[in-house]
């Protein structure tokens, strides 16, 4: 049933690339949410047992000769995953509702985006995961060549050729494991026993290709600049999911699959992760672009996935899953009102020009939504963030207690960077305060009509509020069914 | 041995033969000259003869072996028969694209007999045979890439052609008649007998030597390619197609049976640490300067059929690497790499033939604004390219994972990870130059208005039916490949 997320995406896109122009928004909206619905349908239908091992969905035979299989499969890791992008999904389409530019190749390429990513999250085959994967590639070089803003041309160039190479090292890391055990079978691969020697090379070869698609440090140059360039729909996608795919699979294909290499490397990792956390949270402080800002978060909550990943134990494994749901949801939420709410309105996004036009009181709305998705990001308690995060960090206190003191440092550069750019943003000081002779042109400013926030925008943003507040109030929703998942995998045993 | 029998396992190429004289003939005989009918006439006269000549080799008994493997009928030589046959039809329905053709009558016929020249070189396993088919598929090729008298590029392609031809192919002489001297026969199979009792020789070493010059200047491996981007850019758009699609593939064909067949006592090894002379370092040393060569200069390229030239090299590099590998495996890998890069190399030149005509150049810029004029040409060169940039679902990308991986199954202990490592690494770089077509075509704004490619002309009509029929090839091959797989598998003893 949940396999169907792929198909339904994949002739959605198609649909909407042949239908008449007024269509393409509207099948796109049609195909997300009916993705959405199928993921909690497979959420609150499937009975929690199964979601503790990759329960096998569909498995026909592709091409018998290499020992191919179309073989797709579900558990709570996927399941998070899936879910994340379905709601992700929605809202990006929800957010490019005013897209006039070659509406329908820009559906297209989106759905492209969202359908490869629900492949790779459902993959139980190696090949047919890594084609997904490498699927996604294309339309997020036309999504950012396109429609983008900033520099697009290089950032969509730099952030293709980045997960290309990255792609690259993931295909050598994965014929070296086809090639020594002769199958491509997820499952299989995991019973199988691969001699340390190939594990020491190829573990780091996998993860590290995976990984820069996770933005791990210093490979992690590509997002803020991607990010930036990317139209709003693209940059929630890149952070929400694109990032997502690089850390999902370097869980389930190079941590599974070499348990020995990853022990030997899993300290490195740790290593890179805090760097990036701290490195991209204090680079963020000093951005004076509001995206730019929202683009070195990204990088350095995508350093507590990798963080949670590195520490080996089941807690900060299932919260480093958990993390990618509160970043992915959180990261959409605050591209949203940047690239969306303001800078459509506005055209600018330098923090200096926001904060005299006094945003909080023209678009109130938007202004409540960046104070939500700021608190999240910040890690308040009753939202997602803190709950993944403090999993990520218990988890870490038993194999680094060093890395979560340089961490909790790290999350005081995260406070800092979202309350400047929330302040300089939204509640700039107020023309009482100012000189007399600045009152009137800053006043001239601020009462410039802005275009009234749509009932796109506000679906969009309420879907992802929920969300976030869904699982900071109640994480065992999902807890529950990563744990087992995560308790199965190899590297435990 | 009648003469019966002969006529009967010759009848295709008897068929091509007739057609061809027939064509030769209509051409010749034509009142009207230059016009449009006699081109029609010739062309649907060619086509008829391939496809009679294709139903020939489909009721060809399946296994026979006449003058001592001078004509062999296998599984494996039909099957390459039909598709060499099968390229050549789409070749010659590309030809109302051809901007000038005048005499359509020769060059048909040229290109028909060159079609005799492939299934000569595929369907025979004895070495002086081979260097027939070579010869009479070099000589009509130097025919067609000099064709348009009118334009100086092509006499000059066709002249730099020649030289480089002729010279090759005294080489693979002289290094045939060295082989022959030593075993005494030159029939492939009496070959690996003798040799395999024989010690090495130094002369042996030579011959063989002398014998891979000839067809790494066929296929265009570097350093024996610098032909290849002036005939690619000079000569009439479909001879180069010709060149680029059914020579290769006979050459790749050939020259597997040789070394695998013929030389196989010889293999030695390219394996990183147990390099053990034999002609598979020399190939190996061919594919490595090839995918180097070809994906660095094809960075600088501005016109399209240079970068195609350049963009060959390298992808003869990698189709050598199934050769290098070896063994069932790697010569399925090579087969299938071959026929699926022919196939959308014939598309990529169908389309630039098509801009060529509309917009009088070849160059990146002439491309702009494809889109706005016509979204199908610009979907299935989109197609092509990401197909030989190796993405998915494309056939590209299953064909490098095809023949990455069974590099990396031979040789022990991934002996040839290193080449596999270099490959990926061009196919990298790669990514970059395909891109920028893409770009060119999808992203940059023309200045001046777009011209339209209405389908004022029939013949235009039936190019861009075959230009689309290319493209879903490419696509249904990446999707199904065992339907190709499959059968070079079946078809390998």
């Amino acid at each position: 049933m949940i396999a169907w997320t792929i198909y339904i995406t994949f002739a959605g896109a198609i649909v909407a690339l042949l239908l008449p122009r007024v269509c393409a928004r509207w099948i796109a909206l049609l195909t997300s949410v009916a993705g959405l619905t199928l993921s909690l349908v497979a959420l609150f239908r499937t009975p929690i047992a199964d979601f503790a091992r990759f329960t096998t969905i569909i498995r026909v035979p592709w091409v018998p000769a290499l020992g191919m299989n179309y073989h797709l499969a579900l558990d709570g890791i996927s399941l998070t995953l899936v879910l994340v992008t379905g709601i992700v999904g929605v809202s990006a389409v929800l957010f490019s509702w005013d897209v006039d530019l070659r509406p329908n190749e820009f559906f297209f390429w989106l759905l492209l985006v969202v359908g490869g990513s629900y492949g790779v999250f459902l993959s139980a085959d190696l090949f047919l995961l890594f084609v997904f994967y490498e699927l996604v590639i294309v339309p997020k070089y036309f999504l950012i060549a396109i429609w983008g803003s900033t520099n697009k041309e290089y950032g969509a160039m730099k952030l293709t050729l980045y997960s290309f190479f990255g792609g690259m090292l993931v295909f050598l890391g994965i014929i070296a494991a086809y090639a020594s055990a002769g199958s491509l079978d997820l499952n299989e691969l995991a019973q199988f026993q691969f001699t340390p020697q190939l594990q020491s090379w190829a573990f780091p070869v996998l993860f590290l290709g995976f990984a820069v698609l996770a933005g791990i440090w210093p490979l992690h140059t590509w997002a803020p600049t991607g990010h930036v360039a990317a139209p709003t729909a693209g940059s929630m996608l890149l952070a929400a999911i694109v990032m997502k795919l690089g850390s999902y699979a370097g869980l389930r294909v190079a941590m599974n699959l070499f348990p020995q290499g990853f022990h030997m490397w899993r300290s490195v990792i740790a290593v890179l992760a805090v760097i990036g956390i701290v490195y991209a949270a204090a680079v963020a402080l000093r951005q004076r672009d509001l995206k730019f800002v929202i683009g070195y978060s990204s990088v350095s909550h995508m350093g507590f996935v990798l963080l949670g990943l590195a520490t080996a134990n089941a807690l900060g494994v299932s919260g480093a899953v958990l993390q990618m749901f509160s970043h992915g949801v959180i990261g959409a939420l605050l591209f949203a009102v940047a690239g969306r709410m303001i800078y459509r309105r506005t055209h600018t996004r330098e923090l200096d020009q926001l904060s005299n036009l006094q945003l909080s009181e023209a678009l109130p709305f938007a202004a409540f939504t960046f104070v939500v998705a700021s608190a999240a990001s910040m890690g308040i308690p009753g939202f997602s963030g803190f709950a993944a995060e403090i999993t990520i960090l218990i988890g870490a206190w038993k194999s680094y207690p060093l890395a979560v003191w340089i961490t909790g440092a790290g999350m005081v550069l995260v406070a800092a960077f979202t309350l400047r750019a929330l302040k300089q943003s939204f509640f700039g000081e107020s023309a009482a305060e100012k000189e007399v002779k600045k009152v009137e042109t800053v006043t001239a400013l601020s009462r410039r009509e802005f275009e009234p926030i749509t009932w796109a925008e506000k679906w969009g943003a309420g879907l992802l509020m929920s969300a976030t507040l869904a699982l900071g109030i109640y994480p065992k929703l999902l807890l529950d069914r990563i744990m087992p998942a995560v308790e199965a995998m190899r590297f435990f045993k | 041995m009648s003469y019966l029998e002969l006529l009967r396992l010759a009848s295709p190429e008897a068929i091509v033969v007739v057609t061809a004289l027939v064509v030769l003939a209509i051409g010749l005989s034509s009142r009207w000259g230059e016009t449009l009918s006699s081109r029609q006439i010739c062309s649907f006269v060619a086509v008829l003869g391939l496809a009679l000549a294709i139903g020939a080799v489909v009721f060809l008994p399946r296994n026979a072996n006449l003058f001592g493997g001078m004509l062999v009928v296998s599984p494996l030589n039909s099957l390459f028969k039909i598709i060499c046959l099968g390229l050549a039809f789409c070749t010659v329905s590309l030809t109302p694209a051809e901007k000038s053709l005048h005499h359509p009558g020769e060059y048909l016929a040229m290109l028909l007999f060159g079609t005799i020249g492939l299934m000569l070189l595929v369907g025979s396993e004895e070495l002086l045979m081979i260097f027939i088919g070579l010869e009479l598929l070099g000589l009509s090729l130097y025919v067609l890439t000099a064709f348009d008298k009118a334009d100086v590029r092509s006499a000059e392609a066709g002249l730099k052609y020649f030289l480089f031809g002729s010279t090759a192919s005294a080489f693979t002489l002289f290094g045939i008649s060295l082989i022959y001297g030593l075993s005494g026969t030159t029939g492939l199979a009496a070959i690996a007998q003798k040799l395999g009792a024989a010690p090495v020789q130094p002369l042996l070493a030579v011959g063989i030597v002398m014998t891979l010059v000839g067809f790494a200047f066929k296929i265009a491996a570097a350093p024996f390619h610098p032909w290849a981007p002036d005939t690619y850019q000079g000569a009439p758009a479909l001879s180069a197609a010709f060149i680029a699609s059914g020579s290769k593939v006979a050459s790749f064909v050939v020259l597997g049976k040789i070394v695998l067949i013929g030389f196989a006592p010889l293999q030695g090894s390219a394996g990183w640490h147990a390099m053990v002379a034999g002609w598979s370092p020399v190939l190996g040393a061919l594919a490595v300067l090839s995918i180097l060569v070809g994906n660095l200069v094809a960075l600088a390229q501005t016109n399209i059929r240079r970068l195609l030239a350049y963009s060959a090299v390298a992808h003869a590099g990698y189709t050598l690497l199934g050769l290098v590998a070896g063994g069932r495996e790697g010569f399925s890998a090579t087969l299938f790499y071959t026929s699926i890069y022919a196939i959308t190399l014939l598309g990529a030149f169908g389309v630039v033939a098509l801009v060529r005509r509309k917009t009088g150049g070849d160059d990146l810029e002439n491309f702009a604004g494809l889109r706005e004029g016509s979204p199908l040409l610009a979907g299935c060169m989109s197609v092509f390219i990401l197909s030989l940039a190796g993405l998915p679902p494309l056939a590209g990308f299953f064909g490098k994972f095809y023949l990455f991986s069974a590099a990396l199954r031979s040789g022990g202990n991934q002996g040839l990870l290193w080449l596999v490592a270099i490959a990926l690494f061009g196919s990298f770089i790669s990514l970059y130059y395909y891109l920028m077509v893409l770009k060119v075509m999808f992203v940059d704004k023309r200045p001046e208005p777009v011209p339209r490619y209405s389908s004022t002309l029939a013949g235009h009509l039936i190019v861009e039916f075959a230009i689309t029929v290319l493209a879903v090839a490419v696509l249904l091959l990446g999707i199904v490949p065992s339907a190709l797989v499959g059968r070079i598998l079946a078809s390998l003893p």
